[in-house]
C-alpha cells in the first residue's frame, strides 16, 4: 500500500508551500496582500484536498476560497482600512502559548492512526460503509451526494438553515441605513449636529451639554432618531 | 510506511497551521487579520478531517467498477458543507467589523478599546 | 473596470459557461463530484464576476434584491418541504424512498434531485446577497 514516489513528492511540495504561505500571512501587514495570499493557501489546500481523494471537498474549497471569500475580504477591506497597524505588545506571549498548545497537540498524534490507514477507527466505523450500502439502497455512484443528501438529511438541511440564517444576519447588519443608526448610537457621532455633545466630557454633572445628552437619551429611542435627522 | 513515525507527518503540517491561525488571532490587533487568522485555522480542520479519512491505495467515493478501496466519504460530506457554512460566517463576521469600522472609525483593537469608554 | 474593454469581452464570453457549468455541477452530482453547495457557490460567483466587472446595478437589474430573498427562502422551505412531503406520504422525514412506491431507490433519485436543488438556491442566493450587501455598503 505504498503511495507512488510522485504523489509523495507533489504532497511535500504542497505542504512546504501552504506552510510558507501561512507564514506569511502572519507577518504581512499589507492586509491587501494578505488576503490575496489567502486566495493561494486556499487553492494550495483544495490542492491537497484533491490528493486525499475528496474532489467535492477540493472544488468547494477553490470556489468558496479563492473565490467568494477573497472578494468579500476585499470589500470588507474597501470599506475599513487597508493597512494594520504595527503590533504594539510583545509577541512573546503568544508564540510560548501557541508553542506549547502545538507541542501537547504534537504528543496527542503520536496515539493517532497512522496516514492512510484502512483499519482507523474513522475508517472502519460504520459497517457496512456507506460505499457499500449507497450501492444497495440509492444506485447512485457518487457517495458523497447520497450521504449527504439522504443518510445524512438531517444535517444538511441544518446546515442549510444556518447559511440561510448568516444571510439574514448579514443583512440585518449592513442593510440599514447608515446615517441614522451613528446618530442613535451615539458611538461614533462626530460630523453632524450633535458634535458638541459628544465631545464633552460625559457624566460631568455641572456640564449643560452633558446634561442635555442624558436627558435626549431618557427621552426615549424615537426622540433621539428625530434629533440625529435634524 | 504507513506504520512508521513518518505516517504522522500530515498531522503536525495540519497542527502547524493551526497554530499559524491560532498566533494571528491572538497576537495581531487588526480585526481583518483575525478573521483571516480563524480562516486558516479552519481550513487547516478541514485538512485534518480529509487526512483521518484517506485511505492509501484509495480513490475517491465515486463507485465504479474496477476499483475496490474507498477513502471515507464522511469527513468529505461534513468538510463540503463546513466550507460553505464557513464562508457565511466569516461574511457574519466581516459585516460586524465594517460596522465597528462605522461606529468607532477603527478596527484595532486597542484603539477600540481605548476609545469603548465614550459614550 | 468598466472602461476596460478586455475585461468586459472575456467576462462576457465567460459568464454563460460559469452559469450553464454550475447548473451542470448541481444536475450532475449524483454522478460526478458537484452537488447544491458546489453549484450554488459557482453560480453565485458568476454574478459576482458580472458585478465586479460591469457595476452593482446591473446585477440588481438581472437579480432583484427581493428576488434573492425570495429564492434564499424559497430554498430551505424546499428541502424543508420535500421532508414534510415524505412524511404525509406515510414515510418518516426526509426518507425519501416512499416519493416512488414501486422503486424506492428511484424515489431516493428524486429526492436526492430536489433537496440539492433546494440547497442550491439558498446557497447561490445567500452569496448573492451577501456580495451585493457588502458592495452596495460602500456607496449609501
Amino acid at each position: 500500500m505504498e503511495l507512488s514516489l510522485e504523489v509523495e513528492l507533489v504532497t511535500a511540495l504542497l505542504l512546504t508551500l501552504l506552510c510558507c504561505t501561512a507564514v506569511a500571512v502572519v507577518r504581512m501587514r499589507g492586509l491587501f496582500a494578505a488576503v490575496m495570499l489567502m486566495g493561494i493557501y486556499s487553492f494550495l489546500g483544495a490542492s491537497w484536498m484533491l490528493l486525499l481523494d475528496a474532489p467535492d471537498v477540493a472544488f468547494t474549497e477553490a470556489a468558496v476560497g479563492a473565490g467568494i471569500s477573497s472578494i468579500l475580504m476585499l470589500a470588507a477591506l474597501s470599506l475599513t482600512t487597508r493597512k494594520a497597524k504595527r503590533p504594539t505588545r510583545s509577541p512573546l506571549a503568544p508564540l510560548l502559548l501557541v508553542g506549547i498548545t502545538g507541542a501537547a497537540l504534537a504528543y496527542g498524534t503520536f496515539d493517532m492512526p497512522r496516514f492512510g490507514s484502512a483499519d482507523s477507527p474513522a475508517n472502519s466505523y460504520p459497517h457496512p460503509s456507506y460505499v457499500e450500502r449507497t450501492e444497495e439502497d440509492i444506485h447512485i455512484p457518487n457517495v458523497v451526494t447520497a450521504v449527504l443528501a439522504s443518510y445524512r438529511g438531517y444535517d444538511t438541511l441544518g446546515e442549510t438553515v444556518v447559511i440561510f440564517t448568516a444571510g439574514i444576519s448579514v443583512l440585518i447588519l449592513l442593510r440599514g441605513s447608515r446615517k441614522r443608526w451613528r446618530n442613535g448610537a451615539g458611538a461614533g457621532a462626530s460630523e453632524n449636529s450633535s458634535e458638541e455633545e459628544t465631545s464633552d466630557v460625559p457624566g460631568d454633572p455641572g456640564d449643560p451639554a452633558a446634561e442635555r445628552q442624558s436627558r435626549g437619551e431618557a427621552r426615549g429611542e424615537a426622540d433621539e432618531t428625530a434629533r440625529g435627522v435634524t | 510506511m504507513t506504520d512508521s513515525i513518518l505516517g504522522l507527518y500530515n498531522y503536525w503540517v495540519v497542527i502547524f497551521l493551526m497554530m499559524t491561525g491560532f498566533y494571528i488571532v491572538i497576537a495581531r490587533g487588526n480585526l481583518i487579520k483575525k478573521v483571516i487568522g480563524l480562516n486558516i485555522f479552519q481550513t487547516s480542520v478541514f485538512l485534518m478531517y480529509l487526512t483521518i479519512g484517506k485511505v492509501s491505495g484509495g480513490t475517491a467515493p465515486i463507485v465504479k467498477e474496477g476499483f475496490e478501496v474507498y477513502s471515507n466519504p464522511l469527513p468529505s460530506v461534513l468538510i463540503l458543507t463546513a466550507i460553505v457554512v464557513g464562508v457565511a460566517t466569516t461574511a457574519v463576521a466581516l459585516a460586524l467589523v465594517v460596522r465597528i469600522r462605522e461606529a468607532y472609525e477603527t478596527i484595532e483593537e486597542d484603539e477600540i478599546e481605548a476609545g469603548g469608554d465614550k459614550p | 473596470m468598466k472602461d476596460n474593454t478586455i475585461l468586459r469581452v472575456v467576462s462576457k464570453l465567460l459568464l454563460p459557461y460559469v452559469l450553464l457549468f454550475a447548473l451542470y455541477v448541481q444536475f450532475h452530482g449524483d454522478y460526478g463530484p458537484g452537488g447544491g453547495f458546489q453549484a450554488g457557490v459557482i453560480f453565485a460567483a458568476g454574478f459576482v464576476l458580472y458585478g465586479l466587472v460591469f457595476s452593482l446595478d446591473s446585477v440588481r437589474r438581472v437579480a432583484p434584491a427581493r428576488m434573492v430573498e425570495l429564492v434564499f427562502a424559497t430554498g430551505v422551505l424546499v428541502f424543508a418541504g420535500t421532508g414534510v412531503a415524505t412524511m404525509l406520504m406515510g414515510g418518516n422525514f426526509l426518507e425519501y424512498g416512499v416519493l416512488n412506491e414501486h422503486n424506492p431507490s428511484h424515489g431516493q433519485h428524486l429526492g436526492i434531485l430536489v433537496v440539492e436543488l433546494g440547497v442550491g438556491m439558498t446557497v447561490a442566493a445567500v452569496m448573492i446577497a451577501i456580495y451585493s450587501a457588502f458592495a452596495g455598503r460602500g456607496r449609501a
